[in-house]
């Protein structure tokens, strides 16, 4: 009775905190149509759709770490690695299948690594996800030896850039993830343990949740997700560097905090972390149309990503007070 | 019980003395044997020397990042941190000012960022590893920003022997690592600053109830090591007569290699100063007798990063009881 209570209490609370963030969205769009006579046409709408979906597919997965109270620091670099690896696979094979079943599956050996790191030899994992992080960009540059993978089937560049009625792959994508991921966390058993795990791993391992096969599955699944993501950014770049991946690492974090998933564990929705894309795809839109020099952006995201955890703490101390 | 006159009648004796010597120990030793039979250059008094130069800067991270790891923190904008300083050394020396503004102006950059981190930290209560991630992009995109992305060139001639001069016959950068050292060294032992150092990562509360005020103590911690990038950022600035945006980005992670390998452990408040000392040897010995094997620089990123692991899993057995 008092778990269904909570329960329900969450989800009430969530969607009212998801309807804050929806209102910044709008609010965001009106203030940048005004700014701007670029900002509200289609093109422009439809390009923010897209770089917003690129980087769900990151976030999404990073949202699950997250709500273990853990982080995958390694996700941008896994991206990059395994574009680099589907690239070659590309150019050697031709086959778009081959190519993205190389994507997948080394986003998925990369993240199932991570997640033997935290449980089996118990690293913390920042500092497990923050070495992967260098080990793989060591690795994509070796790899790589300075050159570039351009020129990929036209089958496979469909992923990135093809359009299905007018409207681009990726942002299908996008609300295919979200469904899954909607699905996954709020109405089924593994979902419900991941916050449990999050909220309170001690009482998640005494009520009998295999939390070290769960936490191994949620990282297995963010790099599935980053290498996924490899796929639609290789797919519309058209072309691979060693460090392709490495600037979506803060937006990514970015997605999450503002979407509000709680670095703490237990808190947070994949529909939130949408609206947390959108939103950072926006302000980065919005100072390309103002045309604030871009060597600006990483400063931006990371003064975002600050406020965004700051607003996570204001609202969790209001919480607790009320408790 | 009397002394036994030999170690090999005491087995056991010999054992509790070999796991008493740390591991770092063990890992330096055994990486200067393989490298001095893989490379004949690698033992001599120029390359020996070398390393020392090639670890002076890596030292000046690492140490303040022991009192960071210490207090149950992490600092990932160090290397972010020391570039951004020394964009910012360099674009003041270029623009015509004097060496000591020009290092003032560096070392407040680094004082600022540093109070930032410490005041996430310890008074918004920010993860540090979050904390200090958001910092790092700060750091990055105004080092990226400053200088439109391009090398900062220009620099009058008289920085150039700050690296590779030497006071006393002493190299320069040895002389700041040695100073380093001994500042460090005397913080944490010999003032009440180091004693909390390691009480807020033994028992931060506990500090609090005894009526310390550990937030000034921790945002110290992390103040010390944003001026501690604001000084090695003279010896980079220094060593390439230039600022460039991304010279040092990641190096916070070679400190906190050597930082773990010394012994330094990430989940309870203790550590060893001169342990750190040791690991950024072996993190210097590991990237310069890769270098004269021929292993390109990006692989040498991933061995140490193998280096990181092995160290704290090892700082995991010896949790284990």
């Amino acid at each position: 009775m008092s778990v269904s209570l909570a329960l329900r209490h969450r989800f009430s609370a969530g969607a009212v905190a998801l309807g804050y963030r929806l209102v910044v969205v709008i609010a965001m769009c009106a203030a940048l149509a005004l700014a701007s006579d670029a900002f509200f046409t289609e093109s422009n709408l439809i390009n923010v759709l897209r770089q917003a979906a690129l980087l769900f597919l990151i976030a999404s997965g990073l949202t699950l770490v997250i709500l273990t109270a853990g982080l995958d620091l390694s996700v941008a670099a896994n991206l990059g690695m395994s574009a680099c690896l589907v690239a070659s696979v590309l150019k050697s094979t031709g086959s778009p299948l081959l190519g993205m079943l190389t994507g997948i599956g080394s986003g998925v050996a990369i993240g199932c690594t991570n997640g033997l790191l935290v449980t089996a030899l118990r690293l913390p994992p920042f500092i497990a996800t923050y070495g992967m992080l260098w080990v793989l960009h060591g690795l994509s540059y070796y790899y790589m030896a300075g050159g570039t993978i351009y020129g990929f089937p036209p089958g496979f560049r469909e992923i990135g850039s093809g359009y299905l009625f007018g409207v681009p792959i990726p942002i299908y994508l996008m609300f295919l993830f979200l469904a899954i991921g909607w699905f996954f966390t709020a109405r089924t058993t593994y979902g419900q343990e991941i916050y449990a795990i999050g909220a309170n791993p001690t009482a998640a391992r005494l009520s009998g949740i295999p939390v070290k096969r769960r936490l191994v599955l949620v990282y297995a699944v963010s790099g599935g997700m980053a290498g996924l993501a490899a796929l639609v950014y290789l797919a519309r770049l058209n072309s691979a560097e060693a460090d392709i991946g490495e600037p979506l690492l803060l937006p990514a974090v970015a997605a999450c905090v503002i979407g509000g998933a709680s670095l703490f564990g237990g808190v947070g929705t994949i529909s939130g972390t949408l609206v947390g894309a959108l939103i950072l795809t926006l302000v980065l839109n919005g100072m390309n149309l103002l045309q604030v020099n871009a060597n600006w952006q990483p400063f931006v995201t990371g003064v975002i990503v600050l406020a965004g955890v700051w607003i996570d703490m204001v609202t969790r101390k209001r919480t607790e007070d009320r408790l | 019980m009397s002394e036994m006159p030999t170690l090999a009648v005491q087995p056991r004796r010999l054992r509790a003395a070999l796991a008493a010597t740390p591991g770092v120990a063990y890992i330096l030793l055994l990486l200067v044997v393989a490298f001095g039979m893989t490379s004949k250059d690698f033992l001599s008094g120029a390359n020996l020397l070398n390393i020392g130069m090639q670890s002076a800067i890596l030292l000046m991270l690492a140490l303040p990042m022991t009192f960071v790891i210490m207090s149950e923190g992490l600092d990932i904008s160090l290397g972010a941190l020391l570039t951004l300083c020394s964009v910012v050394l360099a674009l003041m020396l270029v623009r015509g000012n004097g060496l000591p503004v020009a290092l003032a102006a560096a070392v407040a950059v680094g004082l600022a960022f540093g109070l930032a981190n410490g005041l996430l930290v310890s008074v918004v209560n920010v993860p540090p590893f979050v904390a200090t991630l958001g910092t790092m992009g700060m750091a990055q995109g105004l080092a990226l920003a400053v200088t439109d992305g391009q090398s900062v060139v220009g620099i009058s001639e008289y920085v150039q022997p700050i690296y590779e001069g030497g006071i006393f016959g002493v190299p320069i950068p040895l002389a700041f690592a040695l100073g380093s050292y001994a500042l460090s060294h005397w913080l944490l032992y010999h003032t009440r600053f180091g004693s909390y150092v390691f009480a807020i990562g033994g028992n931060r509360e506990a500090l609090v109830l005894a009526g310390v005020r550990a937030n000034l103590y921790h945002i110290g911690i992390y103040v010390f090591g944003g001026c501690m990038a604001g000084m090695a950022a003279l010896l980079l600035t220094a060593r390439t007569n230039s600022g460039h945006p991304t010279a040092a980005i990641g190096m916070e992670f070679d400190a906190i290699v050597a930082v773990a390998v010394g012994g330094t452990s990430f989940e309870r408040g203790d550590g060893w100063l001169f342990g750190t000392v040791l690991g950024v040897f072996a993190v210097g010995v590991m990237r310069n007798g890769l270098n004269l094997l021929g292993v390109p620089s990006s692989l040498q990123v991933v061995s140490i990063g193998l280096l990181v692991i092995v160290a704290l899993f090892v700082d995991g057995l010896k949790r284990r009881p």
